[in-house]
């Protein structure tokens, strides 16, 4: 389709109209994180670096920052494992109950988090008699995860040839060395994208991490909210916003890279 | 195939119904009262509003834990929560040794069989503490004390001087006198608010002969339910955690309404609001610290419970938090005017406070010929009244 | 020069035995792969949506507050009988509706400004750009909204000098918010489906002398319709149980996420909560039936 002119610039005006309202929210984040109200009044009446320094200075907030990224980095794990067994068997095989199992992959993230987090809370805690814990977390948190993994892999093995594989095969490389040295570089880039997305996902997530952290867990969502309810302390959050967007950019500019560079 | 699968599924809910069945939410009646303190154990898990006991970790000037650490060996961990239930359902797990609760949730936890009585001859600095505080409703229930105070605040009247004249007197300005500021109003986001609500009929409706505004009868419940539902036409947003409350007032989204006294002490230097306890008196809390039946740290505990109440320590927590201390030796210890500005100790202030206490189906006020109702009947009020 | 008697023949090790053995047999190969994980899903999470479902059925003491088994069909049937449900569960499928329909809006032009338009290194950019509000905490965003929609906020601002007001504290306000926070993962399958959409097929329609808008129409939308759903999942069901945003933007309004957490905490009620919780679960999965013939399912 050849695109006119007009019609690019357009659509180039309405793009560049929605990220600036996109970003404007965050730059409100970026001016209240140095504004001196501690109720991040609008204007702000002053700016200071009192909110960075309490920031760095705060171990309960280094102590939540590190437990979300383990957090994270565990859900992810898991969700990757069992994403891409499960996109592996739902694209090369055919069997019964396929689609049963594709929609009871969707169905964590498609189901409101208030019901997933309700449901394990119950499950752990009154059928189970579990104590809540990080193990909690983790587990919740990979099960709605699991969807992102499994859709990236999914999709890319629809585009990858199945011919290699049976050209490994053929060469008399057995299933673990083919899965090793064909399909695994070919699903790469979307184990990548879809671990990232997984990550992103378990870092921010706090309804369903509500219902399932145990006592002395605080991920960096929760210990945003106890924040904002604790006596003039509420702009450090903002601090650490503006820091979580700043140093995502390098793990997602180079996710970006390795996607590109897969498709080229 | 098919078979098989409906088999499956078959088990596996039969296997969820009789792992449901199984489960059983423990509850232990009250334990018996400690007799004498013994060695303390090292450890002590508390569950506290946010800010009840800091350690330093939040801000490095802030922190009372660590001395009561030093001295005592306990070693603390704190879990904040957001709201009374929340902090029911957690205490319920069992895996804290201490809670500082507020009125509302007190004595389902009394009922529930979740606090022990407490032999405040163990506790010394409880001599210390005002008189008005001890053995109340929300605290004492058969004559035994199940908690000791943390501090107390009243639920007063703000208003934004420039906004709302003449400047007011009494609580008509939320109730019958609201449509004036439809859309600015504000309220507590709780059940516990219908007690305002009672407490306005209670001195304006007396013929609905309501004595205590937390015991009510149903026909007492739905006087109170359709004042809140005519308030609620004029009600902007209800707040439940004071930086909403702040920021409203600031941006003048609301101009009158319920608030606390820390946050009118957080508003803005230049900020045209008064906070006042109006003619009718008003709803107010007192957080009190209570040890669980099978607590496992129970010396600990103890001591936790006698250092918080401490001169030193209570004024350190209560002006954090921003809340009157407990016990008038406090006021040395804190900021110049914070005892004034709490009207710490100030008995004919604290007279006119109707503390939040839990509504039970026994009339706290001593009716027997009705029932009252309870806190679930509130909360479902609650929530038809937003509607 | 002789080889070695060895040379050319791999050694037979239990692992290549166990290759072997799966390589022939295709049935054990699919359910290794599939045990893991469908378990993991059916314990963890089938079966705690199973036992949640179930205490719907159930009550609560009055007396102590603890769950009883005691088999009823009250909180479900209070779900049609009482007035408040259906209010608020209405209130909250509408504004889930206008949050889909926002973020639908917002996606569209720039996924396409970013699949067919944009040069690779503003791709690049843009990929990053939308991906990266995520990253700043939804707790965060929500009160960073509340500064805009207040009455001094940027919204009034802009909004004065043309005579309006901004929609404040109210369910417009809750629905821009939402829809905000929601936008990036809308705007990603929609990305993603565009790049589907291969170019050659856009030309053969410009070449059978189809306009752009007629190509957009006839050849793009119906390509992409699948992908714009599968976003439209999302924003759907993340609104459908917020209970969070309402209450920082929303004014005094519920929603029914709200319902079900007071119900939880306030209430203790546990049954009643499982019972509420039934709602968004029903439309969920109407919807995600109605979705499915299109294919939105697998382009999630």
């Amino acid at each position: 389709m050849r695109i006119s002119r007009s019609a690019r610039i357009v659509l180039g005006a309405i793009a560049s109209l929605i990220m600036t309202l996109v970003y404007t929210p965050l730059a409100i984040v970026l001016i209240n994180s140095f504004n001196k109200s501690m109720n991040m009044d609008w204007p702000p009446p002053g700016f200071t670096l009192d909110w960075w320094q309490k920031a760095f200075g705060s171990n309960g907030l280094m102590a939540a920052l590190g437990t979300s990224v383990l957090v994270a980095l565990c859900a992810s794990l898991v969700a990757l494992v069992l994403g891409t067994l499960l996109a592996i068997a739902l694209s090369r095989y055919k069997f019964f109950g396929r689609q049963a199992v594709g929609l009871m992959v969707i169905l964590p993230i498609a189901l409101p988090g208030i019901v997933t987090g309700l449901a394990l809370n119950n499950a752990f805690r009154t059928v189970l008699g579990l104590q809540l814990s990080m193990a909690t977390v983790i587990i919740a948190h990979a099960t709605f995860c699991i969807v992102t993994v499994y859709n990236n892999v999914l999709a890319r093995l629809s585009r990858t040839n199945r011919n290699l594989e049976d050209a490994s095969a053929d060469l008399g490389a057995g299933v673990f060395t083919t899965f090793r040295l064909v399909t695994l570089p070919q699903i790469g880039s979307a184990l990548i994208a879809g671990g990232l997305l997984a990550f992103a996902l378990s870092f921010d997530e706090i309804i369903v991490t509500t219902f399932t952290a145990g006592s002395g867990v605080e991920t960096l969502p929760i210990w945003i909210m106890n924040n904002m309810f604790r006596p003039g302390k509420a702009p450090v959050v903002d601090v650490v916003a503006v820091t979580t967007v700043l140093i995502s950019v390098v793990p997602l500019y180079f996710a970006q890279r390795l996607t590109r560079d897969e498709t080229k | 195939m098919k078979l098989n699968k409906a088999k499956a599924l078959a088990a596996a809910i039969a296997i969820s119904l009789a792992l449901a069945g199984c489960s059983s939410g423990s509850t232990s009646t009250g334990a018996t009262m400690l007799d004498k303190l013994g060695k303390t154990e090292g450890t002590l898990t508390l569950l506290g509003w946010p800010g009840y006991a800091e350690d330093g970790s939040n801000d490095p000037n802030v922190d009372w834990v660590t001395p009561f650490e030093t001295a005592t060996g306990c070693q603390v961990t704190f879990k904040s929560y957001g709201t009374s239930d929340e902090a029911l359902s957690l205490f319920k797990t069992g895996e804290y040794d201490a809670i500082a609760a507020s009125g509302d949730a007190t004595l389902r936890l009394i009922a529930g069989g979740n606090v022990q009585p407490l032999n405040t001859a163990l506790i010394p600095s409880y001599a210390g503490v005002y008189s008005f505080l001890k053995n109340r409703d929300w605290n004492t229930v058969d004559g035994k004390t199940y908690g000791v105070p943390h501090g107390y605040g009243a639920n007063l009247l703000m208003y934004n001087t420039s906004v709302v004249k003449p400047a007011p007197t009494s609580w008509d300005v939320v109730f019958d006198g609201a449509s004036a500021y439809k859309g600015k109003v504000t309220a507590y986001d709780s059940p516990i608010y219908i007690a305002d609500a009672a407490l306005y009929l209670m001195k304006h409706k007396p013929e609905l002969g309501i004595t205590d505004p937390y015991s009510l009868d149903t026909t007492q419940l739905a006087a109170a339910v359709d004042l809140l539902k005519a308030q609620r036409a004029n009600v902007g947003e209800y707040w439940s955690d004071y930086l909403k409350s702040i920021q409203s007032f600031t941006t003048g989204n609301t101009v009158v309404g319920t608030t606390w006294q820390v946050i009118k002490n957080s508003m803005p230097a230049n900020s045209k609001v008064e906070a006042i306890l109006p003619s009718e008196g008003a709803t107010g809390w007192s957080d009190s610290w209570m040890v669980a039946s099978n607590a496992k740290h129970v010396n600990c505990a103890y001591k936790w419970l006698d250092y918080i109440d401490s001169p030193k320590a209570n004024a350190q927590a209560t002006e954090y938090f921003g809340e009157a201390p407990v016990t008038q030796d406090a006021c040395q210890y804190a900021s110049a005017d914070f005892c004034t500005t709490y009207h710490a100790g100030d008995e004919a202030y604290a007279a006119q406070i109707y503390y939040w206490t839990t509504p039970i189906s026994t009339c706290l006020d001593g009716r027997t010929d009705v029932k009252c109702t309870d806190y679930a009947a509130w909360t479902k009020a609650w929530q038809e009244i937003k509607g | 020069m002789p080889r070695s008697a060895t040379a050319g023949v791999t050694q037979v090790t239990s692992a290549r035995r166990a290759s072997t053995y799966l390589y022939q047999h295709a049935k054990t190969r699919l359910r290794l792969l599939i045990a893991a994980p469908v378990v993991w899903l059916g314990l963890v999470y089938i079966a705690s949506l199973l036992m949640l479902l179930v205490t719907a059925l159930w009550t609560v003491d009055e007396y102590t507050g603890e769950t009883k088994v005691a088999w009823n069909l009250d909180n479900i049937v209070s779900l049609f009988t009482d007035s408040l449900y259906s209010v608020v569960g209405l209130r909250t499928i509408g504004i889930a509706l206008a949050v889909t329909i926002i973020d639908v809006l917002l996606a569209l032009p720039v996924a396409f400004f970013m699949s067919k338009v944009a040069t690779p290194r503003l791709r690049n950019i843009l990929a990053i750009s939308v991906l990266l509000p995520l990253w700043a905490s939804y707790l965060v965003k929500a009160y960073a909204w509340r500064s805009v929609l207040s009455n001094k906020g940027i919204l009034q601002w802009v909004l004065e000098p043309l005579g309006l007001n901004s929609p404040g504290y109210s369910l417009l306000g809750a629905s821009l918010t939402l829809g905000y926070m929601w936008l990036p993962y809308v705007i990603l399958p929609i990305y993603a489906g565009l790049e589907k959409v291969p170019s050659n097929l856009l030309e053969a329609s410009s070449d059978l002398g189809a306009s752009t808008f007629t190509t957009i129409r006839r050849v793009v939308l119906p390509i992409v319709l699948p992908s714009i759903i599968a976003g439209s999942i999302f924003a759907f069901s993340l609104t459908l149980g917020d209970y969070i945003t309402i209450n920082i933007v929303g004014g005094a309004s519920q929603m029914l996420g709200n319902l079900i957490y007071t119900n939880v905490g306030t209430a203790n009620n546990l049954p009643m909560a499982s019972a509420l919780a039934l709602i968004p679960i029903a439309i969920m999965f109407v919807y995600l039936s109605a979705v499915k013939r299109t294919g939105a399912l697998d382009s999630l």
